[in-house]
């Protein structure tokens, strides 16, 4: 073939595109590829490929969308910590002449995967599958406002995923930080894919969780079920619909400035580059104006999980309900007048930065209040220390010493002398951490038997608890203390010898996270194992204040075979209280939207048209272009978008659910 | 056995440390009164933690459930007198701290002329005037005054205030020197400042806090604080040295390199760094300056095509990518506007 032709056909793939010099690499393909094998040979074996078609991927279901989000979290949480553990055992041998073992082109690329995949692959996923499952069962709702749109939204989310696992395999990652900030991302710097893959996975990715926050958005304004006023939410629903705001106030302005530093990439035009008065500044602000709200998109939620559990395990209402959600309300508004925070070294005046500073620490302010009103919940509550509860304790505890770290930050002048430092490093990893991560976990665990129908083993969950809390600890103390010895971030291989005890520990901390990610995923399988004696008949295993807990566990595919009426906060316990009878009798069909396979289409070849726009590889980016508008034309006339649950199937469901409840009594 | 052996004794160096803790112990006034921010911002902030964690544990411990002699009020649920406690308290350290951070920022703005080398000492000497530019992946300090340049070392009298003005060639690099004072950004085609003082002498660290492409871990150089004598000695060896830094050589230094080795020039090109600010050390480019001065007034119409190859200052082939670029402009470009220059 002609080098023409080739080029033509392959753009800039070629082979040397594939890392065989990468032992490391290789060594992870080979597993990658074994694991993948096995699976889908398992899955042809027990011939589950059209049940899982049918029942999971092809799904318009809120609950499995949820639960398919959160099992995506988990296994990028599994990439994204392998990034972690690598950098923590470089930085732990490579002082002095001992170079470690990763040169700075592959190191380079692990940071900057890791912040990319924790952040957008495993925080996110965690926190919109969490929404996903949860929300429309806390209002009452059969499903979300658009149930299409929602498995079209995580299998973008999936792309996303996809593509930057592919950017292992096949040519490299961005060596740029995770926001990777021009001139440093432009052509001129880092001609080659990594950029490329940064931008696409992003933008692919990016689609998705603006539809969700428009569709959850939507679903909460529209859907609540009757008497079900917003000063009546749970403060889950409530800190959801704030987050939902924030990201689709925020997400366009992602995928905007992604945009404009593609055109530069693609286009040659020179928003951001040094050439023709292009002005990188301009990216920076851009993206921060993201990025800010992008933590509280993150952390809100998690504050609602915990809101959540600290009144169910001290069996007493929340304390303080309506400055709780004020609180959220003043946050979410804030947090769009801090972005400036993220630079105060680049120069600005002594009033802009002031102005910003000053900004940042007002949120410290209703984030204060809501800890103490769960500080009061706690009081004169009957607190029972099951799993979730573990999490939010330790989540009090850590958390608001990276609030400290936090507030402390935002003081310009302090922030001249620990900016970029481990220091830093350490903070957003103790509030992410200490708070989102912290806040998924006691949602899984207080959730799973909702979602399953059998409670998770406490025994692991408390192991895993104890490792997480105890290596974020080891793991992050010793950057506090190495950011206040003047030791930037991003560093390949470090000079002071004496520095290395503080890397070592900090090792040691990751290796603890490293058993309490390991105790989670035992907890799983053992639970999966005993779910027969874990098995919660009731519907309510926590003695639930909320909605969701007053249906079976797992709901059926209609949630409630008659929406309920809601009367007072705390609608189930209300409904407990007042002695409410469900309803054995009277069921009539339900209206239900129907599965289809369009979102795994759509998103297959959003990803495919982001492959072929990484590599140059015009034809296929043309051709999956049109095939993307032409599917979806494709799908506008498929008519067959809901069907009917006819009564005698609710009848059965419902009986069966009688059956079960009355032989529990 | 040796590992554990560390482990064991880590909290006692944690203690002892402290002496080894730059940003806690500085030698220079601007980066000794930052210290103390961080000092009375965390005090501050502990009012109102230390009793949140107590009460945390406290109150975890005491309602646990198989205490029974615990109070139980399950409707419990509202105190206006305590709602207005828990918003006020953080409101007040918010309060006092914002005023703190208010006068402090512009106190210690980097921008701002010292009044003082030291509590209680003003500033009375000239300032001495550094000149930073941040190449990949080294740091070039050009003295003007002095009329000479070195690369990765950085020499100061102690007591003198320093007064640096710092831009970058090609990405974004932060210049930060703890034991002298908080970090700036050097970023390409701009000019940041930064004024300092050092009053100790001593060998400090100096670094890029702001990760800046493959080289990025050896961009370091240090920085001498040395005695007025000692440091009239220092630029008097510099000068006497060889080297003359003009922009051809700089054209060349400014090339990627990696662990570059400490370089002086005896002399220095004086408008070189205002060159390298407007991007222009380059033959035929335009100066960012000139480019804005046109467009200021209006701008050039179709004519601006002629200026298309003067404006293009990153040096693409140099981190990897080769060849010629295309440009959008050059569509509707007359086919020989190639070099020419308007403005010059």
């Amino acid at each position: 073939m002609s080098p023409d032709l080739v080029k033509f056909l392959f753009g800039r793939l070629t082979w040397d595109a594939i890392p065989f010099h990468e032992p490391i690499l290789l060594a992870t393909f080979a597993v990658v590829a074994l694991g993948g094998v096995a699976v889908l040979g398992l899955l042809t074996y027990y011939k589950a490929w059209g049940y899982l078609w049918r029942e999971w991927l092809t799904s318009v279901d809120h609950k499995k969308i949820g639960v398919m989000y959160i099992i995506l979290a988990i296994v990028m949480l599994l990439r994204g910590f392998a990034d972690a553990l690598m950098m923590r055992a470089q930085q732990a041998i490579a002082f002095g002449d001992h170079a470690g073992y990763l040169p700075p082109h592959h190191y380079d690329q692990i940071f900057t995967a890791h912040g990319v995949i924790m952040i957008f692959f495993v925080a996110m996923p965690l926190v919109t599958g969490l929404m996903n499952l949860v929300v429309p069962l806390q209002i009452g709702a059969r499903d979300v406002a658009f149930p299409f749109l929602n498995n079209f939204s995580f299998w973008m989310t999936v792309g996303g995923a996809v593509t930057v696992m592919l950017s292992l395999f096949v040519g490299e990652f961005a060596r740029t930080g995770w926001l990777a900030y021009p001139p440093l991302s432009n052509l001129a710097y880092s001609p080659d894919v990594g950029v490329d893959y940064y931008i696409w996975a992003l933008q692919v990715a990016g689609v998705g969780t603006t539809l969700s926050g428009i569709n959850l958005i939507v679903t909460i304004i529209k859907m609540r079920a009757p008497g079900l006023s917003l000063m009546k939410m749970p403060v889950f629903t409530w800190t959801s619909l704030c987050t939902n705001v924030l990201i689709v106030a925020t997400f366009p302005i992602l995928t905007a400035t992604l945009a404009l530093l593609t055109a530069d990439r693609y286009l040659y035009t020179n928003f951001f580059t040094n050439d023709f008065g292009g002005n990188p500044m301009m990216y920076v602000n851009l993206i921060w104006i993201w990025g800010h709200p992008e933590v509280y998109i993150l952390i809100l939620p998690a504050f609602g999980v915990f809101s959540e559990v600290v009144s169910t395990f001290c069996g007493k209402r929340l304390f303080g309900y309506s400055s709780m959600v004020y609180a959220t309300v003043v946050i979410t508004i804030l947090s769009y007048l801090v972005w400036l925070h993220h630079f105060f070294t680049m120069g600005s005046g002594a009033s802009v930065n002031s102005f910003f500073g000053i900004t940042t620490m007002i949120i410290s302010i209703p984030t204060g209040a809501k800890i103490f009103n769960w500080l009061f919940t706690m009081y004169r509550g009957r607190i029972r220390f099951e799993t979730p509860m573990l999490w939010t304790v330790g989540f009090m505890v850590t958390f608001v010493i990276g609030g400290m770290t936090g507030v402390l930050l935002a003081v310009p002048p302090a922030d001249f002398v620990l900016h970029n430092s481990l220091f830093l490093i350490a903070h957003f990893h103790n509030v992410i951490i200490g708070g989102v991560v912290f806040g998924m976990f006691a949602g899984i665990n207080y959730w799973f038997p909702k979602a399953f129908g059998f409670r998770l083993n406490s025994f692991w969950g408390k192991v895993s608890f104890w490792c997480w809390l105890v290596g974020f600890w080891v793991a992050f103390a010793p950057l506090y203390v190495l950011g206040l010895m003047g030791v930037t971030r991003r560093l390949n291989h470090f000079e002071d010898p004496s520095l290395q005890i503080w890397f070592v520990i900090a090792a040691i901390g990751a290796v603890i996270i490293l058993f309490g990610i390991l105790a989670f995923l035992v907890q799983i399988i053992v639970s999966i194992r005993d779910r027969e004696a874990l098995r919660d008949v009731t519907g309510d295993p926590w003695g639930g204040r909320t909605l969701e807990w007053a249906t079976s566990s797992p709901p059926p595919a209609y949630n409630f075979a008659f929406t309920p009426v809601i009367h007072q906060i705390d609608a189930w316990w209300d409904m407990k209280q007042r002695g409410y009878e469900r309803p054995t009798s009277g069921f009539i069909p339900i209206h239900m939207p129907a599965n289809t396979g369009a979102g795994v289409v759509l998103a297959g070849i959003s990803t495919v048209l982001g492959f072929a726009m990484i590599w140059h590889i015009w034809w296929l980016a043309a051709l999956s272009f049109v095939a993307l508008i032409g599917s979806t034309i494709v799908h506008t006339f498929n008519f067959k978008r809901d069907y009917y649950i006819p009564a005698e199937e609710v009848v059965r469901v419902e009986d069966e659910r009688t059956q079960a409840l009355r032989s529990l009594a | 056995m040796q590992a554990l052996k560390k482990i064991a004794v880590a909290p006692l160096l944690l203690a002892l440390g402290g002496c080894k803790m730059v940003v806690m112990n500085p030698s220079g006034d601007i980066a000794a009164q930052q210290r103390d921010l961080i000092i009375i911002a965390t005090v501050l902030m502990l009012l109102i933690i230390v009793p949140v964690i107590i009460l945390t544990l406290l109150f975890a411990w005491k309602y646990r459930r198989s205490n029974e002699a615990a109070k139980y009020d399950p409707d419990w649920h509202h105190s206006t007198r305590l709602e207005i406690v828990i918003w006020a308290a953080p409101l007040v350290i918010i309060t006092i701290l914002g005023a703190v951070t208010w006068t402090s920022t512009h106190l210690l703005d980097p921008y701002r002329p010292l009044d003082r080398i030291a509590p209680g000492r003003a500033a009375a000497t000239k300032p001495l005037k550094v000149q930073v530019v941040a190449l990949d992946w080294k740091w070039l300090f050009i003295y003007p005054e002095l009329g000479i340049a070195t690369v990765n070392e950085l020499a100061a009298p102690v007591d003198t205030p320093i007064d640096f003005d710092l831009t970058s060639s090609s990405v974004m690099n932060s210049f930060y020197v703890p034991a002298l004072a908080g970090q700036i950004y050097a970023m390409p085609g701009m000019r940041t400042q930064l004024h300092a003082v050092i009053n100790k002498p001593g060998e400090y660290e100096g670094f890029s806090a702001n990760y800046s492409g493959a080289g990025f871990s050896d961009m370091r150089f240090k920085f001498h604080g040395l005695s007025q004598a000692d440091f009239q000695q220092w630029a008097r060896d510099v000068r006497g040295g060889k080297g003359e830094l003009n922009r051809s050589v700089y054209l060349v230094l400014e090339k990627p390199s990696q662990k570059t080795p400490v370089q002086r020039f005896a002399s220095v090109d004086r408008d070189l760094f205002d060159a390298a600010v407007n991007r222009c050390v380059e033959p035929g480019k335009m100066c960012q300056h000139d480019m804005m001065r046109i467009d200021a007034a209006g701008g050039l119409g179709m004519a601006g095509v002629y200026n298309v190859t003067t404006l293009e200052y990153d040096k693409r082939v140099r981190r990897g990518e080769g060849g010629l670029r295309a440009f959008v402009a050059a569509l509707c470009a007359p086919p020989k506007a190639t070099t020419a220059s308007v403005a010059r």
